[in-house]
């Protein structure tokens, strides 16, 4: 058993002095003589000169490693870039922010109509001046009001906050009323609806012909 | 060695090639010893290998830490085991809930796992209040603070992506409303601060449709998407991130110093 392990360790010890050789010569040129004068160096760097022949110089090297590196890192944004991209899906499979919620001459005067309520988040309103469509969304925290037909206004479950049929906020923490979205009649004569586009009563866009469909 | 002549068949284990492959340090009798079983541990070495008594005293640490990750492992368990069971669909979640109540044996695994949510965003609490009022986040441990101060966020994270999974009424109202805080993120929300800002001709770049929120939901609202984006955050994303963390807070205790001690 001891005879078999002396002759590992002086080979043990030559590769990392091997190893360690060739480091601080790449820093700076003039510590390369400083190693040789160490015997059991000298001899390890005769053992690695031979693979250092080929014809690739350490300045050559290293460009090719600062290639290497910069087209790895170039493949890497590029692919993390993708994967941020990963997260919004070319297809959605939530209804469409316009649609046609047939003729005005279906909706009676004072009616809130909330056909459209489940699928588009929009209650259609005929008022004496016309039709507008109003956003579901409360404008306190996000939540889906109910439309209680006996007080004639909606209801907030979360938080209790409360608008007339107008939209108009005037009970509970919502800050503002309901929002409209833009309202039209398309070429079939059907009421278009586009919630790409809403209006907010607080910032006077309520009087833009576009929120209110005048019938 | 040789001379004793009798040895229990513990002691014979213990001189056996089976523990010696495992265990590479004596009995822990003498003081290097002892620190070898802390030091050849791979769990261990997190770890100092001393602590001072005045550092350890309950009445100075609460033990909070501790009991934090404690109820971490807890929580890392019954979600396991909750995984069996629950699949994260609009279709099939709220009645998997309902399922791991009534049809499963041990009906209260799911309260165990709530209960552990909420021991462990209170410990974790109480941990940051004890590190701050004894002044532990001060140099060399201020590092480690930051680290603390992320897990803090991570198991906030936790329960926040939890909240949503059992599918029903107030998981869904109630990540609607706490996501619709994603909408306010400078630049990133489509209503917060700088978006109006980022458009080219009129056309906006941040909107319902690409902006931070969006990513989060996986849709303009909480949705099928939204429910199975939760769950791959609750379930692996943010527990790798915080075991990864935790690993750094516990080494970073030893390489800061070891435990603070009362002034």
């Amino acid at each position: 058993m001891t005879d078999e392990k002396q002759p590992e360790k002086p080979e043990e010890q030559k590769q990392p002095a091997s190893e360690s050789q060739p480091k601080p010569s790449e820093e700076t040129k003039p510590v390369t003589p400083a190693p040789a004068a160490k015997p059991a160096v000298s001899s390890a760097a005769q053992k690695t000169s031979p693979p250092q022949q080929p014809g690739v110089s350490r300045r050559k090297f290293i460009s090719w490693f600062a290639i290497g590196w910069i087209g790895f890192s170039a493949a890497m944004a590029g692919f993390l870039t993708s994967v941020l991209r990963f997260f919004f899906p070319n297809v959605l499979f939530e209804p469409p922010m316009t649609f046609k919620a047939g003729i005005p001459s279906e909706f009676q005067i004072g009616q809130v109509d909330e056909r459209f309520k489940n699928k588009f988040g929009v209650w259609m309103v005929r008022s004496p001046e016309g039709i507008y469509a109003l956003s579901t969304v409360c404008t306190h925290l996000g939540c889906t009001p109910t439309w209680l037909p006996g007080e004639e206004k909606f209801k907030c479950p979360c938080h209790g906050s409360g608008f007339y049929k107008t939209g108009i906020n005037f009970e509970g923490p919502a800050p503002r009323p309901l929002e409209r979205y833009r309202i039209s009649l398309a070429d079939d004569g059907q009421v278009l609806v586009d919630k790409g586009k809403i209006y907010q009563q607080e910032k006077g866009e309520w009087k833009d012909p576009q929120s209110i469909l005048k019938v | 060695m040789a001379t004793a002549p009798k040895k229990s068949l513990w002691e014979n284990f213990r001189q056996s090639q089976i523990w010696k492959s495992i265990f590479r340090h004596g009995k822990p009798t003498d003081k290097r010893n002892r620190s070898l079983v802390i030091l050849s541990n791979v769990f261990l070495h997190l770890h100092p290998v001393t602590a001072r008594k005045s550092g350890i005293r309950i009445s100075y640490t609460w033990c909070m830490g501790g009991l934090a990750f404690f109820i971490f492992l807890v929580e890392v368990i019954t979600g396991v085991l909750l995984m069996f069971y629950y699949r994260p669909t609009a279709e099939y979640a709220f009645s998997d809930i309902m399922a791991l109540r009534d049809h499963v044996p041990l009906g209260i695994m799911r309260e165990i796992h709530r209960w552990g949510a909420h021991a462990m965003v209170i410990a974790v609490w109480l941990h940051m209040f004890r590190v701050f009022m004894t002044g532990s986040y001060k140099p060399p441990r201020e590092f480690n603070w930051n680290i603390g101060v992320i897990l803090l966020v991570l198991t906030l994270l936790l329960s926040f992506t939890g909240y949503l999974l059992p599918w029903d009424q107030l998981a869904i109202w109630a990540i609607t409303v706490g996501s619709n805080m994603a909408r306010a993120t400078p630049f990133l929300g489509h209503e917060g601060p700088g978006a109006s800002f980022l458009n080219i001709a009129g056309v906006s770049l941040v909107h319902s449709g690409d902006d931070v929120r969006f990513a989060l939901l996986g849709g303009r609202f909480v949705g099928a998407a939204t429910l199975l984006r939760f769950y791959i955050l609750h379930c692996v994303a943010i527990p790798l991130a915080a075991a990864v963390l935790m690993a750094v807070h516990f080494w970073r205790i030893r390489k800061d110093g070891g435990i603070s001690t009362p002034v």
